[in-house]
């Protein structure tokens, strides 16, 4: 599986709004540049864009970007040549793991970035996508950057590296 | 038969040989979805339920609208119309244990306003946006924000003015009353053309006409227990401008549920009072009122009146708090309860704190969701409320005063045909109509309780005893009725 890649400042910038969230659950879209080989999925993030927590009830353990919003962002990336790649959410003060709910409501193919946040840090972030056949997610790689730099890991070091 | 488009979203397409769209021959929105589901069978499952519904996490749309503001699957298409498919996209961390959150079907939403000030809105919002506090970012927050207001009456007709003005970018407005003469003594969004024109019909053209950029969204009929979740879910800020007991506690409770501010405010003859009740910050309006008075000891604006510039008053402290909300601006007034008395001219302000054992916002609350507010209050749903608070005395308190060495004098207000059917020992018939002039045979000195069948008369017999000076003067709550229910099952009810 090719890993996704997330320059460092949009990682921050991921970081920043879960932070900024806290102690409710943060969410949004994972800009991509296309693949040429669609339907495969896009690996390389190139912005994010912060979306509504539209969840009626405890957004401190549940997000909800509404259809319209999402409608509204795919109309707006796609004429500017890119795809929504994919989603990401912040899991205040539990792991960076999709949950059984985030299973059950996951799409195929796009990316979701999970994170882990407490009052004082990001201890933690991890890709993962569905696994459309076997209805599971499954990790994926997730690496800063882009492919034209070197792959380090580094920019994910602690204690924001998992 | 017509040529349907189907727009399959980005995520589903590898299920649909990398298609984009697919054209159908189909009568309804569900059907034609159905039929690319039949084309590509590998996207059933990603759409529809076991049942063979739609997931409730998949949105259909017919061009730009969500057939769930249609007629939802049943939705007639024709030639040329774009279904989309839009998923939705959920998840969250693993919930508590013991605390399951179920998932909440998305609301119907209308297209969002542009992001974009254009030369108009630019002067149209000059002098906010010569505020440092608003600014453009704060007129955006205002245009992208959403607020209900329950009831468009004395309070909301000012509420709803100055938030339109203000360019806020979603008005719903819940009502489900018709325009009456009486009514425009202080509810300045309508005209004396518009009597006898629905109150939403009315305020929806007003409002537009004074900014075309609100979307202004008639919510007709009452806010009940089954709706409220769901009407109120999709706002930022709710303004309660209620007149009763029910629909208060109501929105209330939907508020908290939610987590929602509610902006409150009351109003009765010269006298208003506004608060902000926020649970997530400071009490809310059970903290401050665990029960709602008798049903009957309370008379509304209709029976007591009301100054017709006190609505506007104390609807645009309203409006200003909703504002100050929406901008993050300011010290809003959550817990804090403001009192305002006309006749004074006087501002108070009362500090509220939050009930550690309010049932509802407390960590211990005991209420997970809504009830039957019409029978918490002990009213039909039509009953009106109101703000005032009078002297009162309990059936039981009743009694124990009555067995004193000093009891009370006993003031009966019904008519003689009811003082046949029962009546307190001892009492002192003088009918509600006769009181003015029957005056001289009340002894000022003494402790008086008026009461009448379950106390709507006898309420404003109080009101108008202790307005005429007499001091000591109390209101049987429930009436004679509530007292031979209570105290003395001998006493034949009718």
């Amino acid at each position: 599986m090719r890993p996704v890649r997330v320059p460092e400042p949009l990682l921050q910038e991921i970081r920043a709004h879960a932070r900024d969230t806290y102690p409710d659950e943060c969410c949004g879209f994972l800009i991509a540049e296309p693949d040429p080989a669609l339907p495969d999925r896009p690996r390389q993030i190139v912005a994010i864009q912060r979306a509504a927590n539209e969840f009626e009830g405890e957004r401190r353990r549940r997000f909800v970007i509404r259809p319209e919003e999402l409608r509204l962002a795919e109309r707006a990336v796609e004429s500017a040549g890119h795809v929504i790649g994919g989603f990401y959410h912040s899991h205040p003060d539990h792991p960076a793991r999709p949950s059984t709910f985030d299973e059950e409501h996951a799409w195929p193919w796009y990316t979701y970035v999970v994170l882990s946040v407490t009052a004082t840090e990001v201890p933690a972030i991890g890709a993962f996508e569905l696994d459309g056949d076997a209805g599971v997610f499954r990790e994926v790689t997730l690496r800063a950057g882009t492919p034209a730099e070197s792959e380090v890991t580094a920019s994910l070091s602690a204690p924001e590296t998992r | 038969m017509s040529k349907t488009t189907v727009k399959i979203p980005t995520p589903l397409r590898s299920y649909a040989g990398g298609s984009a769209e697919a054209r159908v021959d189909a009568p309804t929105v569900g059907e034609a979805v159905a039929r690319v589901a039949e084309t590509y069978p590998e996207l059933r499952r990603h759409l529809f339920a076991a049942d063979g519904r739609l997931r409730s996490f998949v949105s259909v749309y017919l061009n730009d609208e969500d057939v769930r503001g249609l007629d939802r699957e049943s939705t007639p298409v024709k030639d040329g119309d774009i279904v989309s498919i839009v998923p939705a996209i959920a998840g969250g961390s693993p919930a508590e244990a013991g605390r399951p959150t179920p998932f909440t079907p998305l609301p119907v939403v209308p297209p969002a306003a542009p992001d974009t000030f254009g030369r108009d809105d630019l002067r149209r919002y000059s002098r906010h946006l010569l505020l440092p506090e608003v600014g453009v970012a704060g007129q955006k927050k205002l245009r992208q924000a959403k607020v209900l207001l329950v009831g468009a009456g004395g309070l909301g007709a000012p509420t709803a003015l100055y938030l339109a003005a203000a360019g806020v970018g979603e008005l719903g407005l819940v009502d489900f009353d018709e325009i009456e003469l009486s009514n425009l003594q202080r509810q300045v969004l309508y005209t004396t053309a518009d009597v006898g024109r629905p109150k939403l019909d009315a305020a929806k053209d007003r409002l537009e006409a004074l900014n075309p950029g609100v979307r202004v969204i008639p919510v007709p009929g009452r806010l009940t227990s089954e709706n409220a979740l769901d009407v109120l879910g999709r706002y930022d800020v709710i303004v309660d401008g209620t007149d009763n007991f029910p629909t208060r506690y109501l929105v209330n409770d939907a508020c908290v549920l939610l987590g929602k501010p509610a902006v409150y405010g009351s109003i009765y003859r010269f006298e208003g009072q506004a608060s902000v009740f926020d649970a997530k910050r400071g009490p809310c309006y059970r903290c401050l009122y665990p029960e709602p008075p008798p049903p009957d000891l309370v008379p509304s604006c209709a029976e007591g009146g009301v100054l017709g510039v006190l609505p506007g008053l104390i609807g645009i402290v309203q409006a200003t708090e909703t504002i100050k909300i929406l901008l993050g601006v300011g010290e809003p007034l959550i817990g804090r309860l403001l009192l305002y008395d006309a006749l004074a001219m006087q501002f108070r302000e009362l500090k509220l704190r939050k009930n550690p054992t309010c049932v509802l916002c407390s960590p211990n609350a005991t209420q997970k969701g809504l009830i039957d507010y019409p029978a918490f209050c002990g009213v039909a749903p039509s009953a009106d409320g109101g703000a005032a608070g009078l002297p009162s005395i309990t059936p039981e308190q009743l009694r124990d005063e009555l067995r004193s060495s000093d009891p009370p004098m006993l003031l009966d207000v019904r008519e003689p045909n009811e003082w046949e059917i029962v009546h307190l020992p001892n009492a002192h018939l003088i009918p509600r109509a006769q009181l003015p002039d029957r005056l001289n045979e009340i002894t000022s000195a003494r402790r008086v309780v008026v009461y009448c069948r379950t106390g709507g008369r006898s309420s404003q017999a109080t009101q108008l005893l202790l307005d005429l000076g007499f001091a000591n003067v109390r209101n049987l709550t429930g009436g004679i009725t509530a007292y031979a229910q209570k105290v003395d099952p001998s006493l034949p009810t009718y």
